[in-house]
């Protein structure tokens, strides 16, 4: 068992032909992804990474002739916005987002759009996710994870990678690692996940890698001290930023006092999460 | 990016809200001659990207165009929390008889545009905010449909607006919200928004911050960009596609990915180091973008160790290492390097480095604990 993808995901590639597009679809085939289908604007029938993929004009054309189930977008900032609606109108389910970049105000008006048609995003300016030996959607290192019963989720990207090696390195495995992204305005959020984890069998306690910003993680401690039974080991980046200046994220500003690491550090700690001061000490304190 | 109270009520004005007559001095001689052609009665107001301008000092009623000069010969010599005042603007004076805010920002939590206003206007809306929150009215805007006339309506009865002010109080609200989204603005504030004693409406400041990631769809704001009140070397980096922000400390950062990056800082602190800056070299980081960074975190004097901490993703760690040799061929340097790299061509990176003269390093715990004892190393000696 797992979240979200599985050994039954068919994969679609929205910006396939593009150089990122080309290179993470080779990483996702080989990790074991069932890549089905691609889609650039002007290059339907034709083949990508030789004869491996199909490339269809549009989303519907896609999901028509493969049944593709999970989207994955390397469409560049510009035109992300139109790449989602897209995948939502041709009735796929899960989008994952992996552009950064994208206008806070697209973004709220596609998240909008999605609620309304009961499609979940995940995303966007994320890594994606991984089900360890089962599925890859998105750009996270194939062999940084190994199968196990820990479930990560984290709001960053390298960081997310530094946590996954440092449980390799202590021979710890991972049901599902979920990167849901640094923007302020995203799809997925902390809590759907713990939800997620809560209720599948073989992941036996959570990672959850904040980072100063929102009050994502306050809400994310209220949760867990409510309905959460499984432990939840926790990080929270950016103890020495200054407010109101953007740590390179989005969503990674102190505004008016509000969003400060030792702020969720406290609330998550009140709720019987165990804060680790730096990510290699994370594994330590899952037991 | 902000942008300042003069290029915010400029484009407030294109929109349809009335604003004061008048326009933005860079010197004492031209605020004079502004002020003469507004009759005299002026106000010159600093305009540097922070608030609080009012309480330093930084805006002052006139009586005269003599007096302008005068006002703002001083103003112009200003710093207004270590910003120097580089431009005034001068309004014709207003005859005020209430003080509204008004203003439209994201809402995060809700994910959604909110509209906000009070009848508390004139002061620092964040200070309402803690003392009196039931003076805000706020009202959520669905993204797809926009705001709607009614919406206004529900705000001006909300602050008790009388019903005379209603129609001109829903075309500003109306203006705004075109700004906010045509700008792709994150922030667009009137405060105060005053009633004359004309008996009519104008917006006299106004503050805009624009989503950055949105500039590339709106060259002329872009171009509005006020880079003299920026860090130097944030403006810098931003030219090569880096995140760089500035700190006090003495270790220098460089790290791949924002989230690793204040993580690689939070690390440095904790074994007693201070860190001299966040810097994300952002994912696939060539070396002319890494040559970059490492040309700007040398820049600053302050600082005695740097730390390198790339965990190669869609980033090669080579083509990381290459960068930091092609950066230390231009600039000579003594300062000690701690260099940890781990994924992608980790092994490649490392022996390009070998002659390099670096410290490597394997964990992160391990790479920050090398870079303060560097430092102390450095105090030791003297």
């Amino acid at each position: 068992m797992s979240i979200l993808i599985n050994k039954q995901t068919r994969l679609l590639v929205q910006g396939i032909t593009g150089n990122e597009g080309l290179f993470h679809t080779q990483q996702m085939l080989t990790y074991g992804t069932k890549v089905v289908a691609g889609v650039t604007p002007g290059k339907g029938g034709e083949w990508a990474l030789g004869d491996k993929v199909p490339v269809f004009d549009s989303c519907r054309a896609a999901v028509d002739a493969t049944g593709a189930n999970v989207t994955v977008i390397f469409v560049p900032s510009r035109g992300a916005p139109d790449a989602m609606f897209e995948a939502a109108d041709a009735g796929i389910p899960l989008i994952v987002c992996i552009t950064e970049g994208v206008p806070v105000q697209d973004m709220m008006r596609v998240r909008e759009y999605l609620d309304q048609k009961k499609v979940r995003l995940l995303g966007p300016n994320c890594p994606g996710l991984l089900t360890t030996g089962e599925s890859k959607v998105g750009i996270i290192p194939n062999d940084i994870a190994i199968p196990g019963n820990v479930g990560v989720v984290s709001r960053s990207g390298t960081l997310t990678y530094e946590v996954l090696f440092a449980l390799k390195q202590n021979q710890m495995g991972v049901t599902t690692c979920v990167g849901i992204g640094g923007d302020p305005i995203n799809g997925t959020n902390f809590i759907d996940c713990l939800d997620l984890f809560e209720a599948d069998p073989r992941t036996e306690m959570i990672v959850m890698i904040g980072e100063i910003g929102g009050s994502d993680e306050e809400k994310a401690a209220q949760f867990i001290a409510a309905n959460m039974t499984k432990p939840v080991v926790s990080f929270i980046a950016g103890q020495t930023a200054p407010p109101g200046k953007r740590m390179g994220h989005a969503g990674a500003i102190i505004e008016g006092g509000a969003g400060t690491a030792a702020d969720k550090v406290k609330a998550l700690e009140a709720a019987g999460v165990k804060v680790a001061r730096y990510p290699e000490e994370i594994p330590s304190l899952l037991v | 990016m902000k942008l300042h109270e003069y290029q915010s009520k400029q484009i407030f004005s294109k929109y349809g809200i009335p604003i004061p007559k008048g326009r933005a001095a860079a010197t004492a001689t031209e605020a004079r001659q502004i002020a003469e052609e507004l009759g005299g009665r002026v106000v010159i107001k600093s305009q540097v990207l922070i608030g609080g301008r009012g309480k330093a000092g930084g805006i002052r009623v006139a009586k005269s165009a003599k007096e302008a000069e005068e006002f703002a010969t001083q103003i112009l010599s200003m710093e207004i929390k270590g910003l120097p005042v580089r431009k005034v603007l001068v309004d014709e004076a207003a005859n005020i008889d209430h003080e509204i805010y008004l203003g439209i920002t994201n809402d995060r939590a809700a994910r959604r545009p909110v509209i906000m206003a009070s009848a508390a206007g004139g002061v620092e809306i964040e200070e309402v905010a803690r003392t009196s929150p039931e003076k805000i009215i706020k009202i959520h805007i669905d993204p797809l449909l926009g705001l709607r006339d009614f919406q206004a309506r529900d705000l001006a009865v909300g602050i008790d607006l009388p019903k005379e002010y209603w129609k001109q109080f829903t075309e500003i609200c109306r203006g705004l919200w075109r700004t906010y989204v045509e700008c792709d603005a994150t922030l667009a504030e009137i405060n105060p928004l005053v009633i004359l004693k004309e008996k009519h409406l104008m917006a006299l400041d106004g503050k805009m911050l624009v989503d950055d990631n949105a500039l590339f769809r709106h060259t002329d704001l872009a171009e509005m960009r006020d880079v003299d009140e920026e860090v130097y070397v944030e403006t810098e980096a931003r030219k090569y596609g880096l995140s760089f922000i500035k700190l006090d400390g003495q270790i220098g950062c460089m790290v791949n990915g924002a989230g690793l990056a204040m993580a690689t800082m939070d690390i440095v602190k904790l074994f007693g180091g201070e860190p001299a800056n966040f810097l994300d070299i952002g994912g696939g980081a060539s070396a002319e973008k890494v040559a970059a960074a490492l040309r700007i975190i040398l820049s600053d004097k302050n600082v005695k160790a740097i730390l390198f901490n790339v965990f190669g993703g869609i980033t090669r760690c080579d083509e990381v290492a290459r960068g930091i040799l092609t950066a230390l061929k231009e600039v000579k340097s003594n300062i000690p390097m701690i260099v940890r790299l781990i994924g992608t061509n980790a092994d490649e990176g490392r022996k390009l480095l070998v002659d390099a003269a670096m410290i490597t390093a394997e964990t992160l715990v391990d790479a920050a604990q090398k870079a303060v004892a560097a430092t102390k190393t450095l105090e030791a000696k003297g």
